[in-house]
């Protein structure tokens, strides 16, 4: 039992990860219908941003986080302007590519600026636990699940109870219609771009003290939220984090009570059989939006 | 009626040429709004009418011609700063946002604005204007009826407080008696808040009767333009617009479409 429930917070915690990863791509497709493939990558840029800040320069832990969202927000709204409005309005697969591409400019970059050695930054939760009778918790565990249910409500009420937020929705929902109403479209994507990629970089730093900071991690967490995303109905924001978390509790689950190799291939087969069953996802939305 | 001796334009439209790509969509167009007054934009499907708004309000720049909106020229301004001049569109097919409220809806209608007292007044006038929306206030727009979305999308436009509105067929898809309701509420908003208006319909027989002067569009052309009475009258609309029998191998063509519009 014990084993149980520290498989399931150390599960939930990593699906957060996930689901804040999801968070991002749902953002974004849902503003834009773009798929945007370098997700992961600017998680993994925003953690480095933060080490450099908090590891290197030496500030204070919540000022280097601070300011790597910062810098990562101004980020996103550069490679949305850069690297996808110029070839906005062609097939698909160009924007996919370029967002790809994107990633593997990331990587490479990070890279040569960072190195390849596995980075750590020193976090007030990298160490302590907590006790409940028996059971031990580590801090960094639960400080990303207390952190994406903080950033959740936030975005809630962002999306929900202030025009601009509202507006973000209305220009997902009917972008030609957004323009006939005076909302400035341009604007509202690059914000979207900037939301977007600061919900990653917390996902960045969040996961800082749970594995080590690589040029490569966003890659592999890409791969893992993109199912995720998938699995919550692509385009439903709530969806994303519980896909997010579900794919983390199964494979936690998977990795401790199956045999070796499960623990990746169980995530996949829960994600087919839910779409078998439900091709639009959990909280997917039957009616097709306009554009 | 003063609005005969104030020779106040609203908007004036000078040898406007809009492309589709290569498909030249408007040929060359004139056209006037005067200050309080309905104007009406007739023509058959595809006839460019839809183009013509668009072109106003900057969803689409013109390759050739002059727009001005209240003496200020407005062809290739962003279509978001044409809003907030006071120019307000209502797009065919209502283009409501589905998932949203009737409440938030309209207040997407205010979107440019920032006096919160205004707002709050004009959103009582829009429920004053159609009561059925406020039964709905907290529905997603998407379950609405067709006409319940016509006057959702008349008054999201309506919340922006436009000096100039563009209505772009109304009509379509409607009950006789929908559209009566509609159009009844359109005079009013021209009458109580001497609102201009731009009034596209295909529905020739209610656009005539509500607005003060029409021009004709036909193949991206204007064709006719008079004061509605006189069109009314006027025997090719008669044949052509009003569904009078009989006409030459051009007319039974457009005949036939008409029959397809409704
Ligand atoms: N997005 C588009 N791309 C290419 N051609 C278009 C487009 N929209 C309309 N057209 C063409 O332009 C002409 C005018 O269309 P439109 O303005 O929609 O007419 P109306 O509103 O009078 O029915 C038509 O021939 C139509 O086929
Ligand atoms: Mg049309």
């Amino acid at each position: 039992m014990l084993d149980f429930v520290q498989q399931l917070v150390s599960g939930v915690a990593l699906g957060c990860v996930y689901g804040l990863i999801a968070l991002g791509f749902v953002l974004v497709y849902k503003a834009t219908e773009v798929v945007n493939f370098a997700q992961g990558d600017l998680m993994m840029l925003g953690g480095f941003f933060a080490f450099t800040f908090i590891g290197m320069m030496g500030l204070n832990y919540w000022v280097g986080f601070a300011g790597a969202v910062a810098a990562m927000a101004l980020f996103g709204m550069v490679a949305e302007r850069v690297v996808v409005r110029p070839i906005l309005g062609y097939p698909q697969f160009s924007i996919i590519m370029a967002t790809i591409g994107l990633g593997y400019f990331l990587r490479s970059i990070a890279g040569m600026i960072w190195g390849t050695d596995d980075l750590k930054i020193e976090t007030p939760f990298s160490q302590g636990v907590l006790r409940v009778g028996s059971l031990v918790l580590a801090h960094d565990k639960l400080s990303v699940i207390a952190a994406t249910v903080i950033l959740c409500t936030l975005l809630w009420l962002f999306f929900n109870k202030t025009t601009l937020g509202t507006a973000m929705r209305a220009s997902s929902e009917n972008m030609l219609a957004a323009y006939y109403m005076g909302i400035p479209v341009k604007r509202v994507v690059s914000i979207v771009w900037a939301i977007s990629a600061a919900v990653a970089t917390c996902a960045g730093v969040l996961l800082a003290p749970i594995t080590f900071i690589h040029s490569n991690v966003g890659l592999a967490l890409g791969l893992k939220a993109f199912p995720a995303a998938v699995l919550g109905g692509f385009g439903s924001i709530p969806g994303a984090v519980v896909g997010g978390v579900l794919i983390g509790v199964i494979e936690s689950m998977a990795g401790f009570y199956l045999a070796e190799g499960w623990k990746d291939v169980a995530p996949y087969i829960v994600l087919l059989a839910v779409l078998l069953l439900k091709p639009e996802g959990l909280f997917g939305l039957h009616v097709r939006k306009k554009v | 009626m003063d609005a005969a001796v104030t020779p106040d334009i609203i908007l004036k439209l000078s040898n406007i040429e809009s492309y589709y790509g290569p498909i030249m969509a408007i040929r060359g167009i004139s056209l006037e709004v005067p200050r309080g007054r309905i104007v009406t934009l007739l023509g058959a499907n595809g006839a460019g009418k839809t183009t013509v708004l668009k072109t106003i309000s900057g969803i689409l720049d013109p390759q050739k011609g002059a727009i001005e909106f209240m003496g200020r020229p407005i062809q290739r301004m962003e279509a978001d700063r044409i809003v907030r001049l006071g120019l307000s569109h209502v797009p065919e097919g209502r283009e409501v946002f589905p998932f949203l409220s009737v409440r938030e809806n309209l207040m997407m209608g205010a979107y440019p604005r920032r006096d919160r007292d205004g707002v709050a007044e004009d959103i009582e006038r829009v429920y004053g204007y159609f009561p059925r929306l406020k039964e709905r206030i907290n529905q997603p727009a998407g379950q609405l009826s067709g006409g319940e979305q016509q006057m959702l999308a008349i008054g999201r436009a309506l919340m922006n407080r436009p000096t100039l509105l563009l209505l772009d067929e109304p009509s379509l898809g409607l009950s006789p008696i929908l559209v009566k309701e509609i159009f009844t509420i359109i005079r009013r908003v021209n009458e109580e808040q001497g609102m201009s208006i731009l009034l596209v319909e295909q529905n020739a027989k209610v656009a005539l009767e509500t607005a003060h002067y029409g021009y004709v569009l036909e193949i991206g052309r204007i064709v006719m333009n008079d004061s509605c009475d006189r069109l009314m009258h006027s025997q090719d609309i008669q044949e052509f617009y009003l569904g009078a029998k009989e006409a030459g191998a051009r007319g039974e063509r457009r005949w036939k479409k008409k029959k397809t519009w409704r």
